[in-house]
C-alpha cells in the first residue's frame, strides 16, 4: 500500500488514489473544525460565519476585538483566574497519590491486585454524568458541594486513572536490580526513590501529570453540577455561553486553548520520545 | 547443609526455617505494596466510590413517608387498598396528628412534593390540607378532611401514601422503566407518558450509529497509519492526536459555528450553488448534529486501539497471501482483515462505552430530538429535583456501562489500556 508498484493494473491505481482520496477527506473531517475556527477568531463582526471582507483578506475584516474582550470581560477572566487555582491543586493530589500507587501496584507482590486496579481505574470507566450526580449527592450530604475543595477532590479523584496507566506503563522498562544495587550500597528506601527511581519515570509522571491537568482543565459536568458561581470555570463559562447567548469570545477562548493543546501535545511527544529512548526502547 | 535426615528442614543463617522466613518476607512485601497504594485506594474510596454507593442508595431510599407520617404509616399498616373503601377513623386521626407535627417542621410539602412525582395533584394537596390541619382538634378527623379536599376521600390517594410507606421502594426504578404499580398491579404507564424506554432506545440507537460512523471513518485512517513508513505516520498522528487533546467544548463550539443555518458549511453550499439560500440545511439542533459532533469527538478513541493492533500484524501474510494467487480484495478480507479484528472489538466497545454516557454534547447540539439519557439524569437534578429518580436512571446506565466495561476487559484488559 505504501508505494504503487510499477505493474499496478489501472484498477489498482484507481482504487489506490481513490483510498487516498478518501482518507485525506477524513483527516480533513478530523482537523477542519479545530482549524475553522483559528481565523473566525479574528471576524470583526459579529458573525459566526467568514464575511465578504474576510474572504477578500482586507484588513478591516479581521480585528483582536474578541481576544480583547475574553481578557477585559470579568466573567471570563474570573472563569479563567478559577480554572488556574483548581486545576493545578486537582494535578498535585493525582499525581502524588497516583504515581505512588502505580509504583505499588508495579511490585511483584500485589495482593487482590486486579480488584485494586479496577477500583483505581473506575473514574475513567464510569460516564462523567453518574459521577456528576453520585458526587453531587454525596458532596452536598458532608457539605462539600459547592465549595473550591469540593471541585478540586472531584477533579484529583477524575484525574487519578490517567496517572496510574502512564506511570505504570513507564514503570514496565524500569530495571527492578537498580533499586536493589542502590539498597545495597546502603541507600535508604526514600533516597533510592528520588535518587534513582523518580528521575527514570520522570517522564511518565509528567505526561500523567499534564493528563491529570487536562482532565481538570476541561471538565465540565462534574463542576456544572458540584461548583457554586464561586467556581465557574473556563469550561463552565463556554457551555453557559453557547447554551444562552452565543457570543464570538468563545471563538477567541477555543483558539487560545487549541494553542494549549499544542503545546501539551508536543510536550507529551516529547517526553514519550525521552522516555522510550531512557528505557532503551528506540535508539534515540 | 545438615547430612542426616531428621534436618532436612533448611534454615537461614539466624537459623529460621528458610521456609518462614521466605514467607515472611513475601508478606513484608505484599505490605510495602499496599502501603504505597492504599492513600489513593483511600482518596478514590472516600472521593468517588462512596459517591457512586450513595447514588446507588438514593435510588431505592424512601425514608420521606414514614419519617414525616410515621403514626399514619403504622395506622394504614392494616388498611386493603383492593377493598375499594377510603381508610377509616383511625388513620384520620394519626393522619391529623402526624401533619400537625409536620406542618410545624414545615416537611409536609416536601413530603407533598416527594409523593407528587408518583401521583400528580398531591403536592396541592398537601399544602391545602396543611393549611387547615391546625383547625382540626376534635375528631371526627375523617368529615374535616374531606372537606378540607375531596382528594381525601378518593382510594388512589391513600393508595399512594401506603405504597410509598416502606422505607425501600422499587418505585424510581418501575419509572424509569415507564412502568407503575397501580391497584390491578404491575403495569406499563399510557403510551403517552412513556418516555424513559423511548430515551434508552434512543441513546443505545445514536450511540450504536456513531459506533459504526466511527469504525468506517477509523479504519481506512488506522490502515493507512499502519502502512505508511513511520516517519510519514507519525506526522499524520499529529491529525489525530491533535483533536484528542483538544478541549471538547472547543470541538463542540466549532461544529455549533459549523453546522448553523447561517454556519460555515450552509454559507459554503449556497455559495457553490448546491442548495438555494432559502432551503438550508438544518443540521444541528437534531439527531444530525449529535451524530456529526460526536463522531468527530469520538474518533481518536476508535483509530488509537485500531491503530496499535493493525501496527502488530505482519505484512508477510497478506504478502504469502498474494503470492497464492489471493486477490488484493481476498488478500485483504481473508487475512488482513481477521487479524484487525480484536482492534475493532476494541475500538468499538471503547466508542460506544463513552457514547451512552455523554452529556455535553448532546445537550449543546442535540436539540430536543438529539439527548440522551443523561441529559434527563442533568434534568432531574438540576430543574425537577427528583434525584430518586435521576439516581435510578443513573444506575440503569451505570449497569450497562458495567457491563459494556467487562466486554472491553474481556477484549483488551483493563491493564491494556494505553493513551496517546
Amino acid at each position: 500500500m505504501s508505494a504503487l508498484p510499477p505493474y499496478a493494473s489501472t484498477g489498482q491505481k484507481v482504487w489506490h488514489y481513490t483510498f487516498r482520496v478518501a482518507c485525506g477527506l477524513i483527516f480533513f473531517f478530523l482537523i477542519f473544525p479545530i482549524l475553522v475556527i483559528l481565523p473566525l477568531s479574528f471576524n470583526a463582526q459579529d458573525f459566526f460565519t467568514f464575511t465578504k471582507e474576510m474572504l477578500a483578506f482586507k484588513p478591516e475584516g479581521y480585528s483582536f476585538k474578541h481576544y480583547q474582550d475574553f481578557f477585559t470581560n470579568p466573567d471570563w477572566q474570573q472563569a479563567l483566574k478559577n480554572s488556574v487555582m483548581i486545576a493545578p491543586a486537582a494535578t498535585i493530589l493525582a499525581t502524588s497519590f497516583g504515581t505512588l500507587a502505580a509504583i505499588g501496584l508495579s511490585r511483584p507482590h500485589v495482593p487482590y491486585r486486579s480488584a485494586i486496579m479496577a477500583i483505581l481505574i473506575s473514574p475513567m470507566i464510569v460516564p462523567l454524568i453518574i459521577s456528576a450526580a453520585g458526587m453531587y449527592f454525596f458532596y452536598s450530604r458532608i457539605g462539600l458541594q459547592g465549595t473550591y475543595w469540593g471541585v478540586v477532590l472531584a477533579h484529583a479523584a477524575l484525574g487519578t486513572p490517567f496517572v496510574i496507566i502512564t506511570v505504570t506503563a513507564t514503570l514496565v522498562g524500569f530495571d527492578q536490580s537498580l533499586v536493589r544495587a542502590a539498597a545495597s550500597m546502603g541507600a535508604n528506601p526514600v533516597t533510592t526513590f528520588f535518587k534513582v527511581q523518580m528521575p527514570l519515570i520522570i517522564p511518565g509522571v509528567v505526561s500523567g501529570g499534564l493528563f491529570a491537568f487536562i482532565t481538570s482543565f476541561d471538565e465540565v459536568v462534574v463542576v456544572l453540577f458540584l461548583g457554586s458561581a464561586g467556581q465557574k470555570t473556563l469550561p463552565w463559562q463556554m457551555f453557559t455561553g453557547l447554551r444562552e447567548q452565543i457570543s464570538p469570545t468563545i471563538l477567541a477562548v477555543a483558539s487560545l486553548m487549541v494553542a494549549i493543546s499544542i503545546v501539551l501535545l508536543t510536550v507529551l511527544e516529547g517526553l514519550r520520545r525521552r522516555s522510550e529512548r531512557l528505557r532503551g526502547l528506540s535508539p534515540g | 547443609m545438615s547430612e542426616t535426615a531428621t534436618e532436612q528442614v533448611l534454615t537461614t543463617k539466624d537459623g529460621r526455617p528458610l521456609k518462614a522466613s521466605l514467607a515472611r518476607a513475601l508478606r513484608r512485601e505484599k505490605l510495602r505494596a499496599l502501603v504505597l497504594i492504599a492513600p489513593l485506594l483511600i482518596f478514590v474510596l472516600l472521593t468517588f466510590v462512596a459517591p457512586i454507593a450513595d447514588m446507588l442508595f438514593r435510588s431505592v431510599e424512601n425514608s420521606i413517608v414514614e419519617d414525616t407520617l410515621p403514626q399514619t404509616v403504622n395506622a394504614l399498616q392494616d388498611w386493603d387498598p383492593s377493598s375499594g373503601e377510603v381508610p377509616g377513623e383511625p388513620v384520620f386521626a394519626a393522619l391529623a396528628a402526624d401533619l400537625q407535627v409536620a406542618v410545624d417542621l414545615k416537611t409536609h410539602t416536601r413530603l407533598g412534593s416527594r409523593l407528587n412525582y408518583e401521583k400528580t395533584g398531591i403536592s396541592s394537596l398537601f399544602r391545602k390540607t396543611g393549611r387547615r390541619v391546625k383547625k382540626m382538634t376534635e375528631p371526627p378527623y375523617k368529615e374535616q378532611f374531606l372537606k378540607a379536599d375531596k382528594k381525601w376521600g378518593q382510594v388512589d390517594t391513600w393508595q399512594t401514601l401506603k405504597q410509598f410507606s416502606p422505607r425501600y421502594t422499587d418505585g424510581y426504578f418501575l419509572s424509569s422503566l415507564d412502568a407503575e404499580r397501580t391497584s390491578e398491579g404491575l403495569q406499563m404507564k399510557p403510551e403517552d407518558e412513556q418516555i424513559y424506554l423511548l430515551l434508552f432506545g434512543r441513546t443505545m440507537m445514536l450511540s450504536i450509529a456513531i459506533t459504526v460512523s466511527c469504525l468506517l471513518l477509523g479504519y481506512p485512517i488506522a490502515f493507512l497509519l499502519a502502512q505508511l513508513p513511520l516517519r510519514t505516520s507519525n506526522l499524520l498522528m499529529i491529525l489525530v492526536l491533535l483533536p484528542f487533546w483538544t478541549s471538547l467544548l472547543v470541538r463542540t463550539s466549532a461544529w455549533k459555528v459549523l453546522l448553523q443555518q447561517q454556519g460555515v458549511i450552509n454559507d459554503f453550499l449556497v455559495w457553490i450553488g448546491l442548495i438555494s439560500d432559502a432551503n438550508r440545511l438544518v443540521m444541528i439542533n437534531n439527531q444530525t448534529g449529535t451524530i456529526i459532533a460526536m463522531t468527530h469527538i469520538l474518533l481518536p478513541f476508535m483509530i488509537l486501539p485500531l491503530y496499535s493492533v493493525m501496527k502488530t500484524i505482519s505484512p508477510t501474510y497478506v504478502r504469502a497471501a498474494k503470492s497464492l494467487g489471493a486477490t488484493d480484495w481476498t488478500a485483504f478480507w481473508r487475512v488482513y482483515f481477521p487479524q484487525s479484528v480484536p482492534g475493532i472489538g476494541a475500538g468499538a466497545v471503547l466508542v460506544f462505552i463513552l457514547a451512552i454516557g455523554y452529556y455535553i454534547t448532546p445537550e449543546l447540539v442535540g436539540g430536543t430530538s438529539g439527548i440522551f439519557i443523561s441529559n434527563r439524569i442533568a434534568y432531574h437534578i438540576s430543574s425537577s429535583l427528583n434525584w430518586g429518580l435521576a439516581a435510578a436512571l443513573g444506575t440503569l446506565l451505570l449497569a450497562a456501562v458495567m457491563i459494556l466495561f467487562i466486554v472491553y476487559d474481556k477484549i483488551v484488559g483493563i491493564d491494556n489500556v494505553k493513551l496517546g
